[in-house]
């Protein structure tokens, strides 16, 4: 049971990560997702259905994302609307193709069939089925954000994350802003179409409305791990992402299994997540507004210090 | 270097809010120059050095830089011969990234691949690049640029900047939203930079006394036009109100051949 907590959290995080990217680091509203999550379960399961092999599987999987990405970046960087809207229309269009991509039908089954969920407890034979289908995805995942951290670091990486923060300084570098926003999009959501790959296997079936209201729970996630600490280094930011999924499916299963004795239901879930990411916006927002009010105090206090030290000095001298 | 054919531009042509801000510009700029660009609130300044970087599209006229007719390409591609300092210090550097990282994106110009540049050995030369600002930032290279002041953004823009390697320098009031010492030490770091790799400079300024004691050259602007060129020469003798009392001539002038439009 507990397991299971962890590898839908695990499966999660990959999604989370992709949000991240789009979101805080390069600081674009994408509603792709909500479509592309769907692609990626949609696109892996038909893989392994037709008998591609895991591995071919999940690369079909990265690189429909990627598409989708680069679908929205190009829709936002040619026409000059808003990311949201150029989000919106993509997500829209991906719920069509996804089911195109089902062969018509909304779901498909993977039953009776290898996945990578059936493998796992044969790769790990020593431990009980449940664990082997947690290390199995913690090995995923720590390979996937090992990668995340690599890439952040890299030149690219690091003009992708200024570009977050600071357009016109990315401009001024001789960067074509647009062309980072195409790379920055597919691989955001490269890893959520990765992710919803992942959960088609571990939940055996793929279905067109699986990405649903995936944004804002990967938004309450990512607010989740920033609860837990402050830090501007991409490892530690992946690896607060990578927590804050996992408490983010646990509060839900609280939420669904226990929710019963203050009248829940799990409908009401999509609720709690939205209340979740308000609240934690009104929580980031005071803490802001305290540690911004905190530094100011800090710099008044060097400031004295430092005309004191200088009055010394002038007196010494 | 740069030349300016007849360059103009009309904001919302064609619209009740039609705002001609650009009439007509020529200017050479030489190698080597260093101008000051005075000029009252709304006179062009600003929209003209949008106009150089590629920032708005021209209305009319030409931008040729290095003898080559750039008046319709992208910012970004200027910006490899055009670094450029805005008077607002947050706009130059990415606040929510770390000093260091800032430098490595400023450190060659032009798309970045995969490679990882940032070692140890450059992170050596960034902190000897640091310490010519005498501001302490070199030992703070992981420190969020979020977390510095105006003067010290403005200073670690100013040395990303020339890091970049530019041929010219547009700086737009660059030290105007700093205190006066701040205001100072960027300026003085300026005058350092421009002359030690030679930058082609137009410089921006609302006080008259930089105007005059700063580069070779210097151009006033009013109702997006040049209507006043001064060499070096001229310069020299200068007064700030000398400088006022030739703006009030020259405006006298124009309200007097509006009057004589005006009347038939
Ligand atoms: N993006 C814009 N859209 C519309 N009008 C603009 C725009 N930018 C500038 N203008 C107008 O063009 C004129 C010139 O403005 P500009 O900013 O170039 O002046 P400036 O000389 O830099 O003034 P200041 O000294 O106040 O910075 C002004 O009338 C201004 O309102
Ligand atoms: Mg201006």
């Amino acid at each position: 049971m507990l397991e299971g907590i962890f590898v839908d959290g695990l499966i999660f995080s990959i999604m989370v990560i992709g949000v991240l990217i789009s979101y805080r680091i390069l600081d674009f509203a994408d509603l792709t997702c909500d479509g592309s999550f769907a692609t990626g379960a949609a696109v892996a399961t038909m893989a392994i259905v037709n008998g591609t092999g895991l591995a071919t599987a999940l690369l079909l999987a990265f690189l429909a994302g990627a598409v989708a990405g680069v679908v929205t970046a190009t829709i936002h960087n040619r026409l000059k609307v808003p990311g949201l809207l150029a989000g919106i229309l993509t997500m829209t269009m991906l719920y069509s193709i996804n089911i195109r991509i089902l062969g018509g039908r909304a779901n498909v089954p993977l039953l009776r069939i290898e996945t990578l969920y059936t493998k796992f407890p044969q790769i790990f034979p020593m431990v009980s089925t449940p664990w082997a289908l947690l290390i199995g995805t913690l090995l995923i995942v720590f390979i996937v954000k090992e990668l995340i951290d690599v890439f952040f670091r890299t030149d690219l990486g690091i003009s992708i994350g200024a570009l977050g923060s600071n357009e016109q300084m990315i401009i001024s570098m001789g960067i074509d802003p647009k062309l980072l926003k195409v790379i920055g999009m597919a691989l955001s959501n490269a890893l959520i179409a990765l992710s919803g790959g992942l959960l088609a296997q571990y939940q055996g079936f793929a279905d067109a409305n699986l990405g649903q209201g995936m944004v804002v729970q990967g938004l309450a996630a990512i607010m989740i791990g920033e609860f837990l600490f402050d830090s501007n280094k991409i490892s530690l930011i992946t690896l607060r992402v990578i927590l804050g999924a996992i408490i983010y499916k646990a509060l839900m299963f609280l939420g669904r299994y226990y929710g019963y004795y203050i009248n829940l239901t799990p409908s009401d879930l999509k609720l709690l997540t939205g209340i979740l990411v308000i609240v934690s916006l009104i929580v980031a927002q005071t803490r802001n507004a305290a540690s911004t009010a905190d530094a100011r105090k800090k710099a008044l206090r060097r400031n004295k210090e430092r005309r004191e030290a200088s009055m010394k000095e002038d007196g010494d001298a | 270097m740069l030349r300016i054919e007849q360059l103009s531009k009309v904001f919302y042509p064609g619209t009740v809010n039609e705002k001609t801000a650009i009439e007509y510009i020529d200017l050479d700029v030489r190698d080597g120059d260093f101008i000051t660009v005075v000029g009252s609130n709304g006179s062009g300044k600003s929209t003209l050095f949008n106009l150089i970087s590629g920032t708005y599209p021209v209305t009319g006229g030409k931008i040729i830089l290095n003898g080559k007719d750039v008046t319709n390409s992208p910012e970004y591609r200027r910006a490899f011969t055009i670094g450029r300092i805005f008077q607002d210090p947050t706009k130059g550097t990415a606040a929510k990234m770390s000093i260091e990282d800032n430098m490595i994106t400023a450190f060659k110009k032009g798309m970045k691949g995969l490679g990882i540049s940032l070692n140890a050995s450059k992170r050596g030369y960034f902190k000897e690049e640091l310490k010519q600002l005498s501001m302490g930032l070199e030992d703070r290279l992981k420190d969020n640029v979020g977390l510095l002041s105006g003067g010290q953004r403005q200073a670690l823009t100013l040395l990303m900047t020339v890091l970049s390697r530019p041929q010219m320098l547009l700086l737009d009031e660059h030290t105007a939203a700093l205190d006066p010492r701040n205001a100072q030490i960027v300026m003085d770091l300026t005058t350092e930079f421009i002359s030690r790799y030679r930058l082609t400079t137009l410089m921006v300024t609302h006080n008259m006394q930089h105007a005059i004691d700063f580069g070779n050259r210097l151009i006033m602007m009013d109702g997006g036009k040049i209507i006043l060129d001064l060499s070096q020469e001229e310069k020299h003798s200068l007064t700030v109100p000398k400088l006022v009392k030739m703006f009030k001539s020259i405006k006298n002038q124009e309200y007097v051949s509006d009057e004589d439009l005006l009347t038939p």
